[in-house]
Order: structure tokens, then C-alpha cells, then sequence
């Protein structure tokens, strides 16, 4: 019998993660024009102005054209913005406007709650990989040498992306505070992060402070599931992602248990 | 029969040391249609927050047919509808979505939902708004857009925080109907008001909350045979220049034609007819000056 129960119970789950999810795609889907278009105009400059025009004149890095180089970490810093633009905006607003409370009392655990958000995340972050791959097949021909690799790392990263968005926006009190993280936190550990340059050409004091960068470790994976060459170990990259996916899962759910910046 | 809700020496103590919640003890049967009453700050909003998971308790327990909120959190929040005082929903969402994904978090699939949905909307009046973003219905709508919402996983027990504040009285007395009629087919109701004429209307029991603590609660006959005096007022069909006296009753005139007695309760209304009867004044229309129910707050909670 407590089976059975057990079992009905994790039946509801499934449907309350699948509303949220759902609800969550309907929901940058409807705003696309603030949601999809955006990155496809800026990575699009990122590829004229670094690959094209600038990237002409530079040697070619470990082997491959600059423009080629680039492409996967454009790719992965588009999906890290978005991954956590679209977690952060939307859990503050069903904040803001209280409507978080219609999930806090229906019988949903807490780590169903941030699954759903951070699927939601994640779903943004592989539609723009998709939207930006396009724009960088008008610059050079995308090369993908290991798919299931590329998928693996794109899904983690949108994944910890999303829950450090889920994060930001449990503790912040204001629109303004949803933008701090991203401004002084995410934008220069992705610029630092080797999505322009390899971490070979740098001094070996920055090159062992690049080391502390996890997005360093994204961007090197990635640009080995397409193009076959990396600055780190594959297997430490990925560790250090999952690592890091646990770490923030563990502190996302925590703190949506205690209610913090929800329940007085 | 287990009750549909009981608090066991419930507190809560906020950070900055408020005590909104003094250890309340309540019991509210199955199938009642309960009122819970008391002033601006009384504490029987952080109650309701603690029912439904919304406020995190200091102490104290809270069992919802017989679950706790605490060790069986799922089984006591499935029996939980929540009308809330405060518009809580996303203004940008249609209708007839805010209540699809409602069931949803309930674990009712959207097939089954969609027909749930259809009923509720349609029994509040809704069902032409099912496509309309929330943000454009009118104040009226969107409280009844809660309660249709709260309804739409067939809760056993339907909260209901203030849901009629700000509602014009044609729409509340439709919405009374809605009340009535959901508690007749046996769902247990729980009703905050500051309107003590929807509560003495609409309830049956009632307990009344001040400073944290509950301080009446009974039945609703027996608690406003607990009030000393009423005051009516009479309208009468001759003009007059001053009050008539009339003996064991305090008498004052309004106007030339109005005059207002109060009427102790060990006695009754009655001798004040024989008495004016016997002075030649005849009474077109009698009515209370308060409703009863407000004069019982106001006593017990000392305004």
C-alpha cells in the first residue's frame, strides 16, 4: 500500500514538472523577440567583428583558423547568458508578483520546483546553441566532431547556468539586483574563460589563475566535442562541470526548502 | 470524524521578535462553514500562511484531516484551496491557463484539467474571459479567477482570506451563493471578513482572533446571544419634538421621525411596541443599527 502510494505521489510529481517545464517554454517562446532574437544579433557581431574582421589577420590557433576557434565558445557563452537571463527573470517575477506561492502550497517537493525552472533553463540554453550554430554556419563551416559530447556539455552548462540564475533570484530583492551577478560575475569569468584565446599564449601565473575559472572548463570541453582540441583534461572539464551542477543543485533546493526570500 | 482542521498550541515569532501568533489551539469540523475573524494585525493572516505552508511556524503543529503539514506536507497541502487576501497570479497569463497550470502542481493532467477548468470558469462567470491575460479582467474577476483557481483540484478544505473585499455588493452576494452552494456539496470553508455581515450570513461557527490569541469561539447563535444589547431603529409615521419615554428602555430621537431604542436582553422588543402603541405612535419600519455580529467584535475586542 505505501507503495502504491509512493508511487501516485511520484506520478503527480511528473505532472507538476512537466507544468512547470511547459510553462516555462511557453513563456520565453511568447517573448521571443526578447528571448531568441537578441543573441543571434550579438554573437552575429561577435563572429563580423572578431572572426571576420579581425580574426583575418591572426595566425591560426592550435592548428585551426581563428574564426573556427571561436565558434564554441560564442556558442557557450550565448547559452550561459540565457541559460541564467531566463531562470533569474523568470523566478524573480513569480516572485515579485507572489505567484511562486501557487507552487509553495501545492504538494510539490522543492526539487521538483527547481527542475522544472532549470529545464526551462536549460530548453532556452539549446535553442539559442541552435539559433547561434545557424548564424556561425554563415561564417564558416560548423564542424561538430562529437555530438553526444557536445550535447553532454551544453546541457550541463545550461544546467548550472540556470541554477546559478534560480540562485541570484532568490536572493534578490529588486530588477536591479537580478543583473548584478551577470554584470560583475558572469561576463568576465566567460570573457576570462578562453572563448577568444587559448590559455597556452597566457603568462603562467594567469594561466594558473584561469585554472579557478569553471567556465574555462565548459568552453575547453565544448570546443573538443567540436573540434577536436581542448587546453584541459576532458575528464577534469566534465568533472568540474558536475561538480559544480551538484554544488549549486544542493544549495538551489536547500534554499527553496527554507523558503528563503519566500516564506517569513 | 477526524476535523477538517486543527491547531495545536500554534506560535509564531517573527525575526523581529512580533509575536503574531501566541499559541492558538482551533478546531474546525468537516463540512463547517467557518469564520475567523479579527482586526488589522490580529495574526489571522500568518495563521493562514501557516496552514498552507506559506509562513514557517515557531512551534506548535497544524494536522489537515488528520495530516500534518510537517510529516505528511503532500497529503495536507492536496486537501488545501487558498483564496488570498493579495492578488497572487501572473498578470500576463490567460485564464484559462493560470488554472490549468494550478491543477497541474496538484499532479491532475492538462486533459483532465482542461474539462476542471471549464466547469470552475464557468461556474464564476469566467468562461467568456478564458482567454483574456489576467492583467485585463476588473477587480471583481480576478478575485473570482482565485477562487476558481483554488477550486480547480476539488480541495476538501477551501481558505478563503478576505475574497470579497473590494467586490461591489451585487457580484459578493453572487459569490455568497458560489460559497454556499461549494460548502453544501461538503467542502469545509474557512472565511476571513471584514465584512461581520458575511460572516454572520454565511457561518456557522466562528472564532475570533486579537493580538495572536483567540479570544471567542463557538457557535455562531450562541456567541450573539452573548451580547447584552441591540439597538434599533425605529422609523415612525408621525413627526415628533422629542423623545418618548418609555419605561426599562433608553430611547433617543434622530430626527422627528426616527427614533433609536436600546433594547437590553433580558428584554424584548415587544414593550417598546406596547409602549408606543399606548402614546398613539405608530411604527412604519424597524432595523437594527449594527449588525450584531459587529457589535460582539467591537465589545470583545476592545474598540
Amino acid at each position: 500500500m505505501a507503495r502504491w502510494r509512493s508511487f501516485l505521489l511520484m506520478d503527480t510529481e511528473v505532472v507538476a514538472f512537466r507544468t512547470i517545464f511547459i510553462k516555462e517554454i511557453v513563456r520565453f517562446m511568447r517573448i521571443w523577440i526578447q528571448t531568441l532574437v537578441p543573441p543571434a544579433i550579438t554573437m552575429g557581431l561577435y563572429f563580423i567583428i572578431f572572426g571576420e574582421l579581425l580574426g583575418k589577420n591572426l595566425p591560426p590557433v592550435n592548428g585551426i583558423s581563428f574564426m573556427d576557434y571561436i565558434v564554441p565558445g560564442i556558442i557557450l557563452m550565448a547559452v550561459i547568458t540565457n541559460a541564467y537571463g531566463n531562470v533569474v527573470a523568470s523566478f524573480f517575477s513569480t516572485k515579485h508578483q507572489h505567484y511562486v506561492e501557487e507552487m509553495i502550497i501545492a504538494p510539490i517537493r522543492p526539487s521538483i520546483i527547481v527542475a522544472g525552472y532549470v529545464s526551462g533553463g536549460i530548453a532556452r540554453g539549446i535553442v539559442v546553441a541552435f539559433i547561434v550554430g545557424v548564424v556561425a554556419m554563415a561564417f564558416t563551416e560548423v564542424r561538430v566532431e562529437q555530438p553526444w559530447l557536445a550535447g553532454l556539455v551544453l546541457v550541463l552548462t545550461a544546467s548550472l547556468f540556470s541554477l546559478g540564475g534560480f540562485i541570484n533570484a532568490v536572493f534578490s530583492k529588486t530588477f536591479d539586483d537580478i543583473s548584478i551577478i551577470p554584470t560583475f560575475v558572469l561576463t568576465p569569468l566567460t570573457y576570462l574563460g578562453g572563448v577568444f584565446y587559448s590559455v597556452e599564449i597566457l603568462p603562467a601565473l594567469w594561466r594558473d589563475v584561469s585554472a579557478l575559472n569553471p567556465i574555462l572548463y565548459m568552453v575547453n570541453a565544448f570546443r573538443y566535442a567540436l573540434l577536436g582540441t581542448t587546453d584541459v583534461d576532458l575528464g577534469v572539464s566534465l568533472a568540474v562541470i558536475v561538480a559544480f551542477n551538484g554544488v549549486f543543485a544542493a544549495i538551489a533546493v536547500g534554499l527553496l526548502r527554507r523558503g528563503v526570500g519566500i516564506k517569513s | 470524524m477526524v476535523p477538517a482542521l486543527k491547531l495545536t498550541a500554534l506560535k509564531k515569532v517573527y525575526r523581529n521578535r512580533v509575536e503574531a501568533v501566541r499559541g492558538i489551539d482551533l478546531e474546525v469540523a468537516q463540512g463547517d462553514f467557518f469564520a475567523l475573524l479579527g482586526p488589522n494585525g490580529a495574526g489571522k493572516s500568518t495563521a493562514i500562511g501557516i496552514i498552507c505552508s506559506l509562513v514557517n511556524k515557531t512551534s506548535g503543529t497544524v494536522q489537515v484531516f488528520g495530516h500534518d503539514i510537517e510529516t505528511q506536507w503532500a497529503a495536507a497541502r492536496a486537501c488545501i484551496g487558498l483564496v488570498p487576501q493579495e492578488f497572487n497570479f501572473n498578470v500576463w497569463e490567460p485564464v484559462e491557463e493560470i488554472l490549468i497550470n494550478q491543477a497541474g502542481y496538484y499532479g491532475i493532467p492538462r486533459r483532465v484539467a482542461r474539462g476542471r477548468t471549464e466547469e470552475a470558469l464557468v461556474e464564476l462567470g469566467l468562461w467568456d474571459k478564458r482567454r483574456a491575460v489576467a492583467r485585463s479582467l476588473s477587480g471583481g474577476m480576478k478575485r473570482r479567477l482565485m477562487i476558481a483557481r483554488a477550486l480547480v483540484h476539488r480541495p476538501r478544505l477551501l481558505i478563503l482570506d478576505e475574497p470579497t473585499a473590494g467586490v461591489d455588493i451585487e457580484i459578493r452576494r453572487s459569490m455568497w451563493r458560489f460559497m454556499r452552494e461549494t460548502n453544501r456539496q461538503g467542502t469545509t470553508i474557512i472565511l476571513t471578513t471584514h465584512y461581520l455581515e458575511e460572516a454572520e450570513n454565511l457561518c456557522r461557527r466562528v472564532a475570533i482572533i486579537d493580538h495572536g490569541m483567540i479570544i471567542e469561539h463557538g457557535d455562531m447563535a450562541t456567541l450573539l446571544r452573548k451580547l447584552h444589547r441591540e439597538t434599533f431603529v425605529l422609523s415612525l409615521d408621525q413627526a415628533l419634538g422629542m423623545a418618548p419615554e418609555l419605561e426599562g428602555y433608553v430611547t433617543r430621537l434622530v430626527d422627528a421621525h426616527t427614533l433609536e431604542v436600546d433594547v437590553e436582553n433580558e428584554r424584548d422588543i415587544n414593550g417598546v411596541f406596547r409602549g408606543l402603541d399606548a402614546m398613539g405612535i405608530r411604527v412604519q419600519t424597524l432595523r437594527n443599527k449594527a449588525n450584531r455580529l459587529e457589535e460582539l467584535f467591537l465589545g470583545l475586542v476592545g474598540k
